[in-house]
C-alpha cells in the first residue's frame, strides 16, 4: 500500500533522510519510531505530498507522490501533529469545510460526517467550538476530518503527543477499530514507546537512516534475555571492570551502565558481590524498544 | 467544476464566519485610520483631502491582517489540511483572496459611513460605483498581502515588510499630498505606484479633490495590478516545495 524507495532528502547541506526504503502492507499499522530530528517528520511531509524528496520515490495506493500528488491526496488522510483545525469554527463546520475541500457535498457529505462523528464519539460535541475541546477530543476531530473522503491510507504525525495516558489509550483504540472495520492502512510517526509497541511493524529511524525494522516482538528479541541497569557514581570504571571480569560489553548512558544478558537475576547477585559498595541501585527489565534503539544507535529516543 | 468552486467557496465562507465571531477585529482595523485621519484632517483643517487615503489605509490594514494569518495558518492551522487535499491550489488562492478581500471591503464600507465628516454627500445609487471601487482596491491589496505572506516563515518578517514597503507605498500614493505638487523623484515613484491610482479612483468617485490620474486610467491600473497579483499568487501556490513548507 505504501512503498518507500530509496528516499534521500537534504535541507541545503543537511541530510535529513538517507536512502530510506520500506514497504507497508494493506491493513497494517506501521510505525516510524525515532527521536525528534531523526527524520520522521521529513518523511511524513514527503508522504503527505507537502514536500518533494531530493531523491528516491514514494508510492501510495499505486500513485507516485511526486508525479501525481493529486491522486495520492484522494487516497490519503492526514492527521497532523499540530492542529489543522480552525479553532473559531465548530466541530461540524470544520468537518464540512474539509468535505468541501474533497469535493463532497449534500447528502453524501452529511452521511459521511455523521458516520465519522459517530465513529470517533463526537456526535454530542458537534456544535462546540473547537477551541473549547480538550486535546484528546481535538485529535479525534482531526482523525474524523481525515476520514471523510474514505482514504485507504491514514498518515498520523505524532498523533498522541501531548495527550494524557487515558486519551492516548482511547486514541489507539479508535485507530485499531478503523483498521479492523475499514481495513485502513495506517502509518504513524512516534517517539512514544507504548504507541510504537502497538504497531504491527515498525522501523527505527536515527539520523535519517533506518537502523532496524520488524515487529515489536522481533525487534525486542534481538536482545537476548534481560537488560540490567546499574547506577553508580563512576560509570566508566564500573563498565570497564564488568567487561574485564565477566567478558560482557556494557554500554554507558545517562549516568547508568546497561548490560544485556541472559538470566539477569543471577548476574545481579554476581555483580553486586563482585563490586561491593560501588553500585547504588540495580534494575532489571525485559527488553523494550528503547533498549533496541540504544543497542542499535548508542543513543536514547527521548 | 464543483471541485474547483466548492473549496474556494468554503474558504471564503470560513473567512466571513471567523470574522463574524471575532467582531473586535473590526474596531481594531477601522479605529486607527480613523484616528490618523481625524488628527491630520482637523489639524490641517482639510478632512476632505485625507479621506480617501484613510479609507485605503483601512482596507490595507484589513488586507494585511487577513493575509498575515496565512503564515500561521499553514504552519498550524486549517491551511495545512488544504495543502494535502486534492482541491486545486488555484481554487484555494481564489477562496482565500476573495474571503480576505470581502472582509477588507466590509471594513472599507464601515469607514465610508464617516464620509459626511469629509463633506461627501452620496446618493444611494452613487453608492454602487463607490462600493465597487472599494472592492476592487480591497481585492488588489489582499493580492499584494498574499504574495508577500506566502513565502514568509514568520510574522515578524511580514511586519518588517509592512513598515518598509507597504506603509511608505501608502504615503506616496496621494494619500497625504497630491501627485501634482510632489517633487522630483517622489513624483516619478507616485506615477509607478499602483496605490496612487486607487486613491485617485476614490477621489473621483467621492467627488473629492485631486482625482488625477483620471478615472479610466485609475480603474485600469488598479484592476490590472489586482489581476497580476492574483496570477502571481496562483503560480506561487502551485509550486512544489522542496524545503519544509510547514
Amino acid at each position: 500500500m505504501i512503498e518507500v524507495q530509496k528516499i534521500t532528502h537534504k535541507y541545503g547541506d543537511r541530510i535529513a533522510l538517507s536512502n530510506v526504503s520500506f514497504d507497508v502492507k494493506k491493513g497494517e499499522i506501521f510505525g516510524l519510531l525515532g527521536p525528534n530530528g531523526g527524520g520522521k517528520s521529513t518523511l511524513f511531509r514527503i508522504l503527505s505530498t507537502m514536500m518533494v524528496p531530493t531523491d528516491g520515490h514514494a508510492i501510495i495506493a499505486g500513485q507516485d507522490v511526486e508525479q501525481n500528488p493529486a491522486a495520492v491526496r484522494r487516497h490519503v488522510g492526514v492527521v497532523f501533529q499540530t492542529q489543522s483545525l480552525d479553532k473559531a469554527l465548530t466541530v461540524q463546520e470544520n468537518l464540512r469545510a474539509q468535505g468541501h475541500l474533497h469535493g463532497l457535498s449534500g447528502v453524501i457529505l452529511h452521511d459521511r460526517m455523521e458516520r465519522a462523528m459517530e465513529r470517533l464519539g463526537l456526535s454530542d460535541r458537534r456544535k462546540d467550538l473547537v477551541e473549547t475541546l480538550s486535546g484528546g477530543l481535538k485529535r479525534r476531530v482531526e482523525i474524523a476530518k481525515a476520514l471523510l473522503h474514505q482514504p485507504q491510507v491514514l498518515l498520523m504525525d505524532e498523533a498522541s503527543t501531548g495527550l494524557d495516558p487515558a486519551a492516548r489509550r482511547d486514541l489507539s483504540r479508535h485507530v485499531e477499530n478503523l483498521r479492523q472495520s475499514e481495513g485502513v492502512t495506517i502509518l504513524l510517526t512516534t517517539h512514544i514507546l507504548e504507541e510504537a509497541d502497538r504497531c504491527d511493524r515498525l522501523v527505527l529511524l536515527h539520523q535519517g537512516k533506518i537502523v532496524a525494522e520488524g515487529t515489536p516482538g522481533e525487534l525486542r528479541s534481538r536482545i537476548g534475555g534481560d537488560v540490567v541497569v546499574l547506577e553508580t557514581a563512576d560509570t566508566k570504571t564500573l563498565a570497564a571492570k564488568i567487561e574485564q571480569r565477566f567478558g560482557l560489553h556494557p554500554s554507558v548512558m545517562d549516568g547508568r551502565v546497561r548490560v544485556e544478558i541472559q538470566n539477569g537475576h543471577r548476574f545481579i547477585t554476581e555483580v553486586v558481590e563482585a563490586f561491593p559498595g560501588a553500585i547504588e541501585s540495580v534494575g532489571l527489565h525485559k527488553p523494550t524498544l528503547e533498549d533496541v534503539f540504544v543497542r542499535e544507535t548508542g543513543a536514547s529516543i527521548e | 467544476m464543483g471541485s474547483f468552486f466548492l473549496p474556494a467557496a468554503t474558504l471564503w465562507q470560513r473567512e466571513l464566519v471567523r470574522f463574524w465571531r471575532q467582531k473586535s477585529r473590526v474596531m481594531g482595523v477601522v479605529a486607527s485610520p480613523l484616528v490618523f485621519w481625524l488628527l491630520i484632517g482637523y489639524g490641517s483643517n482639510d478632512l476632505a483631502r485625507f479621506y480617501s487615503g484613510a479609507l485605503v489605509l483601512t482596507v490595507m490594514f484589513s488586507a494585511i491582517f487577513s493575509t498575515i494569518s496565512i503564515i500561521e495558518d499553514r504552519r498550524e492551522g486549517f491551511l495545512l489540511s488544504m495543502l494535502v487535499s486534492p482541491a486545486p491550489r488555484t481554487s484555494m488562492v481564489l477562496g482565500k483572496i476573495l474571503g480576505s478581500a470581502t472582509l477588507a471591503w466590509i471594513q472599507g464600507l464601515i469607514f465610508l459611513a464617516f464620509a459626511p465628516l469629509a463633506g461627501v454627500r452620496i446618493s444611494l445609487l452613487e453608492l454602487i460605483p463607490v462600493a465597487a471601487a472599494i472592492f476592487l482596491i480591497s481585492f488588489t491589496l489582499t493580492g499584494l498581502g498574499f504574495v508577500i505572506a506566502w513565502r514568509m516563515d514568520s510574522t515578524s518578517g511580514f511586519h518588517a515588510i509592512m513598515n518598509l514597503l507597504l506603509v511608505p507605498m501608502w504615503m506616496v500614493s496621494g494619500s497625504l499630498f497630491p501627485m501634482a505638487t510632489a517633487h522630483g523623484a517622489i513624483k516619478a515613484i507616485m506615477w509607478v505606484n499602483p496605490l496612487t491610482y486607487s486613491i485617485s479612483l476614490l477621489n473621483y468617485e467621492l467627488r473629492l479633490p485631486n482625482a488625477s490620474p483620471g478615472p479610466v486610467e485609475s480603474v485600469t491600473v488598479t484592476a490590472a495590478f489586482g489581476v497580476v497579483l492574483l496570477l502571481i499568487s496562483g503560480v506561487m501556490a502551485a509550486q512544489k516545495a522542496t524545503k519544509s513548507a510547514a
